[in-house]
């Protein structure tokens, strides 16, 4: 007696037909390979990592000449643009509230006092995080070249720099934010979430399409199983989003510079399971949508929580302590730290194992769930 | 052996009873046609016989499988053809004919194919998209696909349904050829005369089956008395006929009014009375299956609501 369960010749013609058919269909051809390409270049460049020339209101009561010094270096690195200045902290503040500056940089009336006495002089700069590289890199040049401008006004000798640059205390407060974001999370996350957009949104389709065509009537009367059917709709597309992922790897560290100081084949082996884990998502979505259109309507549904709670849009321990729990069951928000985590700091495989874990666990339980949802018959 | 031994099939859908407690058998090499008006319930009983739906109720024996817990065997050696054609339309000829050949692991692929293509003379369209075909070719190809595993039993939903004549002469003789060498075919149609080419028929109406056997016992369990008219003004006199005592079918044909009911001692009265206009003539007819079927229809209601 023949295999039931599974053969590979009967998988085999299943993934050919699978092949022929995506080859055929070229928009969705064009969609696997162009879009990715096209948003991570959209995204990329428009998503700016250092933004210049960000408009600021300085605080100042006095204009003695350490301020006046302070104020001018500020500008001149470039990423302040003094558009106001204000006399009381309420002015300042009412200006960040509406946005119409990303900085307000506060010298106190006491300033010149506290420099001509050494006596721990302070400047408070309050970024608008709202979005958070918006400020990070204007923040970090802020502690050097305010201390510089210092020192140069009070015309100390360089031996003597070293010790009184760590009298000056910059206060940063960065504002609605606590967490701040480096920007090359941009680009390594957008790989995420364009591979969780266009593998879930294919495969969900994939087999409401036979339904909808009337195929499905025919492929159930022949005689295949449910695994078979399931690997020949959900292998082809791990194969499509493993050529998505060299293509925009390559892109983003072409284009972007972003550092890749992990371990390759670690990083590949995580997006496999990564990417496995959402064709069978999508997948399970095939099964219990009667349409393309409730298909596509449930990949949204998906798609736009993951987007907010998995770390991508807001800082993930940002959140509260609920949301950090519901992000916790969406795959993008696992690979996210795995992507970063490999790719930014080198982290090895303990470091990222319970992330790993837990995205095979999710592939575990969508190919549980899917196999659980399918009909054999057309009841 | 009956290939196909059914009883009491019941099927719903919600509240609704599509398939009523039906009872069926089609002996080896027996060709079976299946007759009754849109929405009768055929596709769902047929769906049933290949295991792609589960009865509500019943049992019975395909090809000897038990219907209920064998639908994996009863797959591998029944034929289904659907009513709406099913193949990949993006896949060509050569590579549906191929992907089914794996499918039900014939090997070499290859040579199935190769020579089914040939049976059929689709040889030469082997490379053409299944999507680009007209209505007879892909009732080819589909027929071509579901005899190519050699099944015992072929289960056929209006195979012929908007082919020309020529193609469905073709498609019978092609169906009789394969029942000599064996095979049972049990074919749905609204076709009178694809009806009269079967061994036996059956004909289901809202779910029930109304009657069974060859098209001569059909007609005359049927119990129905037919006239034919000929005369001038036959359209005054079918006005005329309508709703008269034992008329229950006027129907003109050509030159001709087909009166039927079942009742002859009342329709011959009021023939007579007809047959007095000046040039009228009423004889006796032969009652067609058609005549029978609508009747059939006349007597259910509408199943499409
Ligand atoms: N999957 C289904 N869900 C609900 N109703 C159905 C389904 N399939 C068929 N029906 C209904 O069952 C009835 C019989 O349909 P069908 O078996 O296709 O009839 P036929 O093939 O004789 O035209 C129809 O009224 C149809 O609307
Ligand atoms: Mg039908």
């Amino acid at each position: 007696m023949r295999n039931t369960v599974f053969s590979f010749a009967r998988l085999g013609a299943l993934l050919t037909k699978e092949f022929i058919q995506m080859r055929r269909d070229r928009i969705t051809f064009a969609m696997m390979l162009g879009v990715p390409l096209m948003q991570l270049v959209l995204f990329g460049y428009a998503i700016n990592n250092d933004p210049k020339g960000l408009p600021a209101a300085l605080v100042a009561t006095s204009q003695d000449q350490y301020t006046r010094a302070i104020a001018s270096a500020l500008e001149n690195t470039g990423y302040y643009r003094f558009d106001h200045v204000v006399q009381s902290a309420a002015e300042a503040e009412a200006l960040m509230a509406e946005g119409a500056v990303s900085f307000v940089v506060t010298i106190p009336s006491d300033f010149a006092r506290r420099v001509e006495r050494r006596d721990e002089p302070r400047i408070l700069i309050e970024a608008d995080a709202t979005d958070p590289s918006v400020a990070s890199n204007a923040i970090s040049t802020l502690s050097t070249v305010a201390s510089q401008a210092l020192l140069r006004e009070q015309g100390m000798q360089a031996e003597a720099a070293e010790q009184a640059k760590q009298q000056l205390q910059v206060i940063v407060h960065r504002r609605y934010n606590p967490e701040g974001i480096s920007q090359y999370n941009i680009v390594p996350g957008l790989l995420g979430v364009i591979l969780q957009m266009t593998m879930v949104m294919m495969t969900s389709m994939a087999l409401t399409r036979e339904t909808e065509r009337g195929t499905m009537e025919n492929l159930l009367a022949m005689p295949t199983s449910p695994v078979e059917i399931m690997l020949g709709k959900v292998l082809p597309y791990l194969v499509v989003g493993a050529v998505q992922v060299m293509v925009v790897l390559a892109a983003a560290t072409l284009m972007f510079a972003v550092p890749f100081v992990g371990s390759m084949p670690l990083l590949f082996s995580a997006i496999l399971i990564f990417v496995l884990s959402l064709v069978l998502l999508g997948y399970t979505i095939s099964t219990v949508s009667h349409t393309q259109m409730q298909a596509m309507q449930l990949t949204f549904f998906f798609f736009l929580p993951s987007l907010m709670l998995s770390g991508f849009m807001f800082p993930f321990r940002g959140m509260p302590d609920w949301a950090q729990w519901l992000g916790e069951i969406f795959p993008l928000t696992h690979f996210l730290r795995i992507i970063r985590a490999v790719m930014l700091k080198g982290a090895n495989f303990a470091a990222i194992s319970t992330e790993i874990a837990a995205l095979t666990i999710f592939v575990i339980l969508f190919a549980a769930m899917a196999l659980f949802r399918f009909r054999r018959t057309l009841d | 052996m009956n290939a196909i031994e059914v009883r009491n099939l019941v099927k719903r859908f919600g509240d609704k009873t599509v398939v009523d407690h039906v009872t069926m058998s089609v002996a080896e090499g027996e060709i079976v046609g299946f007759l009754g008006p849109n929405g009768s319930g055929k596709t769902t009983t047929i769906r049933i016989m290949c295991g792609l739906l589960t009865p509500d109720a019943g049992e019975g024996t395909v090809l000897g499988h038990n219907l209920l817990t064998d639908s994996l065997k009863i797959k591998r050696e029944v034929g289904y053809m659907t009513q709406k054609f099913s193949f990949y339309e993006d896949l060509t000829i050569g590579e549906n004919l191929e992907f089914v050949a794996r499918l039900y692991q014939l090997r070499p692929a290859g040579e199935y194919v190769g020579r089914t293509l040939e049976e059929l003379g689709l040889a030469s369209r082997r490379d053409q998209l299944a999507g680009t075909l007209s209505g007879g070719w892909k009732q080819r190809l589909a027929l071509a696909a579901c005899i190519m595993h050699k099944p015992r039993l072929l289960l056929l939903d209006e195979p012929t349904a908007g082919v020309d004549p020529k193609a469905r002469r073709e498609f019978w003789d092609e169906i009789h050829r394969l029942a000599r060498d064996g095979l049972t075919v049990l074919v749905s149609t609204h076709y009178m005369d694809e009806a009269e080419r079967c061994h036996r028929i059956s004909y289901i109406s809202y779910g029930r089956l109304l009657a069974t056997g060859t098209v001569e016992q059909v007609i005359e369990n049927a119990g129905l008395t037919t006239f034919i008219v000929t005369g001038p003004d036959l359209n005054e006199v079918a006005a005329e006929l309508e709703g008269r005592p034992g008329v229950e079918q006027v129907a003109p044909f050509g030159t001709t009014l087909h009166v039927v009911g079942s009742n002859r001692q009342l329709l011959e009265k009021t023939l007579k009375e007809i047959g007095r206009r000046k040039g009228t003539r009423v004889e006796p007819g032969e009652t067609s299956l058609e005549d029978v079927f609508i009747q059939f229809m006349a007597g259910s209601k509408d199943n499409m609501a």
